[in-house]
């Protein structure tokens, strides 16, 4: 059904791809922008925001695309924080040339994680993945010889080069979105093609897709492994930012805030792992200001709160708005307002 | 260029000081943060998240700053306190400290709280010569005035504190066979490698069985069967409240009678020993600084009653059972000193040079004859613990006050 | 004894706290084919509302009684008025809202009652059996847990009121074509959990003591203990629970360092779901195309 309805729209989705592409272009325009806007603090959050929104990605395509919940994705921000973290401090190996192997570190757990994950759903995944996460911290204390235990790792923080006029912050910032332009790219065109729609496939009809010939356990387990990679690549990118990693930075409450993130973003939407990488770093901060004596209180209510308002997450809500005023884009992207990622082509 | 501005207005100061023989209030300095009117002081504190129950601090210190600014504040100046939760997590704290410094420009950053944390923003601290005052964790590393110049702890740190336990063992036990049961983080490694070093070369052969728990652990009960089962007749107590409760009453269920060292941490007669069991606890070693607000030894004392007045007025959401609370007081108080001592020269490079010069202060919550002393080498304000003993009643203080020197 | 029995015996006995949470699991899965992760810390708040009667001078029982009902009341409520209006939603959307409820329930909890750890009452003697592996209060947990589990064995089984749930949580549409109010069914199966929850509340309180984080740590193992016996059945939960219980004990004194105990036996507990999935006890989902 979703492949489908995707499949039948992309002929008539010239002018919503231009809604899109316009929305992108401005998008990247104001990302480009926003540094020289805000002061250097400002920047270093929304350094933070966007190595969330990467990681936010990779759970999307995973829980999203797939279908399959992961309450454990702190595990990979983990890996990719550690990868990079220790090939800086033990090995020497300069900043840049540690997130490719932090994506490929994750990834290659991710796989070893997906493969039995293939026999569990649902409720079951959801344990195992949570065992996970909450396994994490204890791991990386007992390994204490790479990991520097309880302690962790503090990291020199990349300074700009001499040459270019711009603050530590800014060059850092301007590095993390290339990371993450590089990322959104590959992900929306993985999502958008034969992959994307092998995936969606085995979430809706998993039995008539595997009978139509797309082999489950090479799609699900690569859909771990991917998911894993991007994360795993934004832990590098967030551990580089911040200049320390320790257990304590990626306890349970990671993980569950990255499930937040996704949901309340817009679950399969690309878009929406933008959205909930805002959220999740700057809504607990509102909630601080609002009430130094409850902060997590106020957080719940905001979760209650976006998910009354707008139970398909940001993404959905923007998307039904569209739908609603704008007639061009219903053509476009069909009446279904839940995201398919059909419409994203 | 920070040095560059700073050297000149020294200079210039010091010009218009040798030109004008003006009184004392015209030299007037200030960093960022303070000015005629306020001081501007940031805190860091886990309000929400797995660490919360510490989050009680942060609000005590926020509690005695608003009694000093009902009496007027520190030399005609009100405290403005800026506390931000940072869910005990290393990356938030690294940007609360940010927003402390870069946006909110206090004078200095108190108390933030736990080892990751302040382990996550010590580099930035120092790199942007803002104070990182009596950082609110008993690990080692704070007192290192060569490196971190701009960092300092408070309370006595808990290598100290083990090597107490770890001497007094060696003295009064004989043949010790030791088993440890420990929080499985920076805290509870911190206690072992102390009691490691105070046993000496001898550590591995007098410590017969360690177990760690999880802060996620339901119960440490499968921990201390199996530490009975070691054969040990020492047992080292290194937990967080409800876990110090649930080993103090398993230990007397299974009818071991180890010598039972409690740590500091957990030493409070209402809400450690009271649920245990008082006839469970008796005999119980720790070793403290301050008061128990629960012990009934102090409850008549003049310090406890100022105490209590003040959570009744100022804090009256808090727990007078707390110990956090008579932290968050007595360090409050002890930052008030601090200021004070500053006068009118409010600048960051001064604050730090009065905190490492506290001669003998004397706090009313701390334990008598223990008080605060610290110079520029000596970055660690509190030094001395005393031991005692429960009665089953009132922790009984026993012998002299000590100290790292002493040991 | 030996250190074996004793590490039986005692995991048995935390093997029971696990198990009650997990029954009200088992109960508000049955009655909404979901898994509510906040019961545990609604479970949290319902022990202190008993603790706050026992302190007011109530009668334990009377104080038990009166915290199940407002418990079940409590529980009518959040699925009427919080749960409702996302019931469309997509299921991970109710996953949020579960989430939120978390945080928000932990966060009142601590800012009414702060978070200094309470001392709770126990009915049941408290002297230590059995060389001290288990106390008077372990066994009089066991026991409950017994009672609660038979109950629920019976309410599911052949009550109409039960049976009519367990319709209204597979198939809602044919549930209601056949006159049953689902909407009401998933209220009362909000609140039975609720009241279960309560139940498991105060009989772990006197051993873990209680704080608002009491139950956060149990609600892992408890959601491992349901899954593992199978999340339809309540014997299996149970068991479960007394499994995960002695397990974990047993791969923390014999297996591996104890810093890894936790971990360990979810591995286990893993291999076994991968070779059975549904569970021990569990009925095997047939899928439709």
């Amino acid at each position: 059904m979703a492949a489908t309805s995707g499949l039948a729209t992309i002929p008539v989705a010239a002018s919503g791809t231009n809604w899109r592409r316009i929305g992108v272009a401005v998008a990247i325009a104001a990302a480009l922008v926003l540094p020289w806007l805000v002061s250097d603090y400002r920047v270093f959050q929304f350094t933070l925001a966007g190595s969330y929104a990467v990681a936010l990605l990779g759970l999307n395509l995973l829980t999203g695309y797939n279908g399959q919940i992961s309450l454990g994705h702190g595990a990979f921000f983990a890996i990719g924080g550690y990868t990079a973290a220790i090939l800086m401090h033990r090995l020497g190996v300069p900043y840049y040339l540690t997130i490719l192997p932090a994506g490929a570190a994750a990834f290659i757990v991710g796989v070893l994680f997906g493969l039995p994950a293939l026999r569990l759903e649902n409720l079951y995944l959801a344990l195992v993945t949570l065992s996970m996460a909450v396994a994490t911290p204890q791991f990386l204390k007992y390994f204490d010889h790479w990991t520097g235990g309880s302690q962790g790792i503090v990291l020199r923080k990349p300074a700009a080069p001499t040459w270019l006029p711009i603050g530590n912050d800014k060059w850092l910032y301007y590095q993390m979105l290339v990371v993450l332009l590089i990322v959104f790219w590959a992900g929306s065109n993985l999502l958008a093609g034969r992959t994307g729609r092998a995936l969606v496939a085995l979430r809706d009809h998993p039995i008539s897709a595997t009978v139509m010939g797309i082999n489950p356990v090479f799609y699900k387990t690569c859909a771990f492994g991917v998911s894993a990679m991007f994360t795993g690549i934004a832990g590098a990118m967030a551990a580089i930012a911040t200049g320390f990693v320790a257990p304590d930075s990626f306890n349970v409450f990671l993980s569950i805030s990255f499930l937040v993130g996704s949901v309340v973003g817009g679950i399969a939407t690309v878009a929406g792992a933008v959205f909930g990488g805002f959220f999740i770093q700057f809504i607990p901060n509102l909630a601080n200001d609002i009430s130094d004596a409850a902060p997590w209180a106020i957080y719940g209510l905001f979760l209650l709160a976006f998910m009354y308002a707008m139970p398909t997450g940001i993404a959905g809500f923007i998307r039904t708005m569209a739908v609603r005023y704008a007639p061009k884009f219903r053509t476009a992207v069909g009446e279904q307002p839940t995201s398919q990622p059909g419409s994203h082509s | 260029m920070t040095l560059n501005r700073r050297t000149l207005m020294i200079a210039a100061s010091l010009t218009a000081a040798a030109f004008v023989a003006a009184p004392a209030n015209a030299q007037k300095q200030y960093g960022p943060g303070a000015s005629d009117k306020e001081i501007k002081i940031g805190n860091i504190n886990p309000y929400s998240g797995p660490a919360s129950a510490y989050g009680t601090i942060g609000k005590a210190i926020g509690a005695y700053f608003d009694k000093i600014n009902d009496e007027g504040g520190i030399n005609g100046r009100k405290i403005k306190y800026i506390t931000l939760d940072d869910g005990y997590s290393p990356p938030k704290a690294v940007e609360q400290a940010r927003r402390l410094v870069e946006a909110e420009q206090v004078l200095l950053l108190f108390q933030s709280l736990g080892t990751p944390s302040n382990t996550a923003i010590q580099a930035y601290m120092n790199e942007k010569k803002v104070p990182q005052l009596f950082v609110a964790t008993g690990a080692t590393k704070w007192n290192d005035p060569k490196n971190f110049p701009w960092t300092m702890g408070w309370q006595p740190n808990y290598q100290t504190e083990a090597r107490i336990y770890a001497k007094h063992i060696l003295q009064n036990v004989k043949d010790p066979k030791i088993a440890v049961l420990f929080q499985n983080d920076d805290y509870g490694k911190d206690y072992l490698d102390g009691l490691k070093e105070g046993l000496g070369a001898q550590a591995s052969k007098l410590i017969v069985a360690m177990k760690s728990y999880e802060t996620s652990d339901p119960t440490v009960d499968s921990q201390v069967v199996a530490l009975m089962n070691s054969g040990a007749n020492v047992f080292i107590n290194i937990t967080t409240p409800k876990f110090a409760s649930q080993a103090i009453r398993k230990v007397h269920d299974l009818g071991w009678k180890p010598a039972h060292y409690l740590n500091n941490v957990s030493a409070s007669v209402s809400t450690v020993l009271k649920p245990a069991g008082l006839e469970k606890a008796t005999g119980i070693i720790t070793s403290s600084y301050h008061m128990d607000p629960t012990d009934p030894q102090w409850q008549s004392g003049k310090a406890y009653q100022d105490w209590l007045a003040w959570m009744k007025k100022y804090y009256s959401a808090g727990d007078v059972a707390s110990t956090f609370n008579v932290y968050g007081y007595s360090v409050a108080q002890t930052l008030v000193q601090v200021l004070k001592q500053c006068g009118d020269n409010l600048t960051r490079e001064n604050v730090m040079r009065q905190a490492a010069n506290l001669k003998n202060f004397q706090v009313p919550m701390l334990l008598p004859g223990i008080s605060i002393t610290t110079g520029p080498d000596d970055f660690a304000p509190i030094e001395q613990m005393r031991l005692q003993k429960f009665d089953g009643n009132i922790w009984v203080l026993f012998g002299e006050v000590l100290s790292p020197e002493g040991s | 004894m030996t250190q074996l029995t004793q590490q039986i015996l005692s995991g048995v006995a935390t093997g029971a706290i696990y198990a009650s949470l997990a029954l009200a699991l088992v109960m508000i899965h049955q009655a909404t084919e979901s898994v509510n992760f906040a019961q545990g810390e609604m479970a949290m708040f319902s022990t202190y509302i008993a603790w706050s009667l026992v302190q007011v001078g109530t009668p334990f029982w009377i104080a038990f009684v009166l915290t199940v009902v407002i418990s079940f009341i409590g529980g009518v409520l959040i699925e009427r008025i919080i749960v409702r209006p996302v019931e469309n939603a997509p299921v991970l959307s109710h996953v949020i809202v579960f989430i939120g409820l978390l945080v928000i329930f932990s966060a009142v909890a601590g800012w009414i009652f702060t978070y200094t750890v309470k001392q709770f009452p126990s009915p049941f003697p408290t002297k230590p059996l059995l060389g001290g592996a288990v106390t008077g209060h372990d066994l009089g947990v066991i026991g409950v847990t017994f009672v609660m589990l038979i109950l629920l064995f019976l309410f599911f089984r052949f009550t109409p009121l039960g049976l009519a749930m367990r319709a209204a949580a597979q198939n809602p549409e044919s549930a209601r074509l056949v006159g049953i109010r689902v909407g009401w069914m998933l209220a009362i199966g909000w609140g039975l959990a609720a009241a279960v929850g309560a139940v498991a509340g105060i009989m772990v309180a006197p051993i873990l003591f209680l704080d608002p984080h009491m139950m956060s740590g149990v609600l892992l193992y408890a959601f491992a203990a349901a899954l593992l016996g199978g999340i339809s059945s309540p014997g299996g939960a149970v068991l479960g629970g007394l499994i995960v219980g002695v397990l974990e004990n047993l791969v923390g004194t014999y297996l591996i360092a104890s810093e890894l105990k936790l971990t360990m036996a979810l591995a286990l507990i893993i291999i076994v779901l991968v070779v059975k999935p549904s569970g021990l006890f569990g009925a095997h989902a047939v899928k439709r195309v």
